[in-house]
């Protein structure tokens, strides 16, 4: 799974008009090193260099998140980006890279974590991890936090047009409903959309049993004719805003940014499952400044800056001590503050080793059908 | 080969140095690169162990990819013919009605060029896109269509981005072709009592044949290996052996399989190529 390049706050088509913006935006496509900061400016007097060196998904910092850390502590942010999970794994695999802290989704961590390239955390130099609540802490990619602490979290789901659809219950069906036929749109994802009719189907996101795979395939294959296409949920999010779609499947963050600025949208978290998935902070085996990552991931996991983070990216905190600071117009929000019930119902998308292929040639099969 | 012919050869070689340490370091270990690969056995996490695995390439004749393969091969012949029927006329228009502003006309062709493809895609996006896009309050400004259209995310949209991508790669040869072409063999032909559709077909065009194949050629090739058009304006419904071949790099993380499908279709490609000329006639390329 690659989650896309996010792209917040700033509408994705007016984005497109600014010569600026694409211009960054193919960098990263490029896989560029992207500097968004002064490299570092020297030794100062501790034992380490004043610097760290970031590698996030672009437009996943709020502004005021580097500039004071950096008031704060004298350490010299860089900031490269990366546009998927897989870009960051074979980074990191061909060696040399010189990151300090890394952001990770869930299942790719535990691909790290048995690759051997993560640095184990050292808790005591993070002691703001209190913060962190218990629904984000201890999940199956990495039980006892040894290797990584939650960074944003969110959900996937259904970005809907209201007003013409009317208030949709909770579910899958919407997505496999004639009546919206040319006017879904799936993402391009080959574990979200065989997740979504694993989900429909009642059986797990992560299932390597050839007849639930084989069930959702021929689901899939059933809802196609209906789509208007698979695409990333920075292309759904202007779709359903512009009139393209009526249905886009959706990551929460992009469901906000619609939500909070077009009142005829709804999002829904459906029934009886969907994804929740988290990002990580890690810090990178070889990394030469250990103890400004861990100093840079403490100050991440403070109720201040979580709060400034969350509002910006429009993604949820795992900070609970964030949560008070949260605008209340995106807390407001529907499908932001979740019952503690919810939980129940969401599934984390894991590393499922040699059946990624399966679901790799299911999702083929589906798109060429 | 006498000792003078063994100097030239030498300096020949000197000359050529430079062309060939650049293509040999920057296609020819690439290539290898990729050869070496698609034999090899891929790990669960990327990364691949050289040996002689040809399961890869057993697998490129799974049914799922022969199809994948042929389509893309039969959207990029449709491409191809789609440039050369809109991009000839616009050639011989500008070579021959042209007048002075021959060149600023060409300067149009080239001129986007310039931005990324992958901008001018993203640009087609939002003038098809919406039912308030700009495509379709401009029709129905012109009371072409009283309601919007479904323009954006459609076959339609596919192939209108493709033909927009690679026109001036077949305009250009055709340009070139056209520009040295010699006014009096028609004047000669139509002296002769050849009708003006007669000189095209038995004068102009056949001597216009080296830019109609290098044109086709330079459409051909990139549009087989598409991969960003059918996501952007199509909406990812139909999958490119482009597509299947990045997916293979990334999320499926066979780098194995990916390298065999780039190798077979680099070799469908020469193979298409070669036979394409030797129909034509190789010495119509003559010139180019």
């Amino acid at each position: 799974m690659s989650r896309p390049t996010r792209i917040s706050r700033g509408d994705f088509l007016k984005a497109m008009g600014a010569a600026s913006v694409a211009g960054s935006t193919l960098s990263v496509l490029a896989c560029q090193p992207n500097t968004s900061a002064q490299s570092s400016g020297g030794g100062g007097s501790g034992s380490e260099e004043k610097a760290l060196n970031l590698y996030n998904w672009s437009e996943y910092v709020a502004k005021s998140t580097i500039p004071n850390f950096q008031k704060q502590t004298g350490i010299k942010v860089t900031q490269d980006f990366f546009s998927s999970n897989e870009d960051l794994l074979a980074k990191l695999q061909a060696g040399g890279t010189g990151y300090d802290v890394i952001v990770p989704s869930d299942y790719m961590v535990s691909i790290m974590i048995k690759s051997d390239i993560l640095e184990p955390l050292d808790m005591s130099k993070i002691p703001n991890f209190k913060n962190v609540g218990d629904n984000y802490k201890g999940l199956a990619y990495d039980p006892k936090n040894e290797y990584s602490v939650p960074y944003q979290w969110g959900t996937t789901g259904i970005l809907y047009n209201r007003k013409k659809l009317g208030t949709l219950e909770p579910s899958w069906e919407p997505m496999w409903d004639p009546a919206n036929k040319g006017m879904i749109g799936m993402l391009n994802d080959e574990r979200e959309t065989p997740g979504a009719a694993l989900y429909k189907l009642g059986y797990s996101v992560n299932t390597t049993s050839k007849e639930q795979l084989d069930e959702a395939e021929a689901e899939l294959k059933k809802q196609k004719p209906l789509l208007r296409g698979y695409f990333d949920s920075t292309q759904n999010r202007p779709s359903v805003i512009n009139g393209d779609l009526l249905l886009g499947h959706v990551f929460s963050g992009d469901a906000f940014l619609a939500l909070s600025s077009n009142e005829d949208l709804d999002y829904i978290i459906p029934e009886p499952a969907a994804t929740r998935w988290t990002d990580n902070m890690c810090i990178p085996k070889g990394a030469e400044h250990p103890n400004n990552a861990h100093k840079f991931i403490n100050y991440i996991l403070g109720a201040k800056t979580g709060a400034a983070l969350s509002n910006y990216t429009y993604y949820n905190t795992p900070n609970e001590a964030a949560l008070p600071m949260i605008d209340s117009a995106l807390k407001n929000l529907p499908g932001y503050k979740l019952e503690p019930s919810a939980f129940d119902r969401l599934q984390i998308i894991e590393d499922v080793g040699g059946a990624t292929r399966a679901y790799s040639t299911l999702f083929t099969s589906v798109k060429s059908a | 080969m006498g000792k003078e012919g063994r100097g030239w050869t030498l300096r020949l070689a000197g000359l050529l140095s430079p062309v060939t340490i650049w293509l040999g370091l920057f296609f020819l270990v690439p290539l290898l690169l990729i050869l070496a690969y698609s034999f090899g056995k891929s790990g669960v996490y990327g990364g691949i162990t050289l040996g002689f695995y040809p399961g890869n390439y057993l697998k490129v004749f799974d049914p799922l990819y022969l199809e994948i393969i042929v389509r893309t091969l039969v959207i990029a012949l449709l491409n191809t013919l789609l440039c050369l029927l809109i991009g000839y006329p616009l050639a011989y228009f500008i070579t021959f009605k042209g007048g002075r502003y021959k060149h600023l006309l060409i300067l149009l062709v080239m001129i986007p060029f310039w931005t990324s493809l992958l901008l001018r895609a993203y640009a087609w996006v939002v003038i098809l896109g919406g039912d308030n896009g700009l495509a379709n309050r401009l029709l129905q400004f012109l009371h072409i269509t009283d309601h919007p259209l479904t323009l954006i995310f459609t076959p339609q949209a596919v192939v209108m981005g493709m033909v927009y991508s690679y026109l001036p790669f077949m305009i250009l040869p055709l340009y070139a072709a056209l520009e040295k072409f010699d006014w009096r063999l028609k004047e000669a032909a139509q002296d002769l009592g050849a009708s003006r559709w007669h000189t095209f077909w038995r004068v102009t065009f056949p001597l216009s044949m080296p830019g109609v194949i290098a044109g086709s050629i330079l459409v051909f090739i990139p549009s087989a290996g598409e991969f960003v058009i059918p996501n952007l304006l199509g909406g990812a419904r139909t999958v490119m052996v482009g597509n299947l071949i990045q997916q293979q790099f990334l999320s499926a993380r066979d780098w194995a399989f990916g390298s065999a499908l780039a190798v077979m279709l680099a070799a469908l490609l020469v193979g298409a190529i070669m036979f394409y000329v030797r129909r034509v006639g190789a010495d119509k390329l003559e010139g180019v």
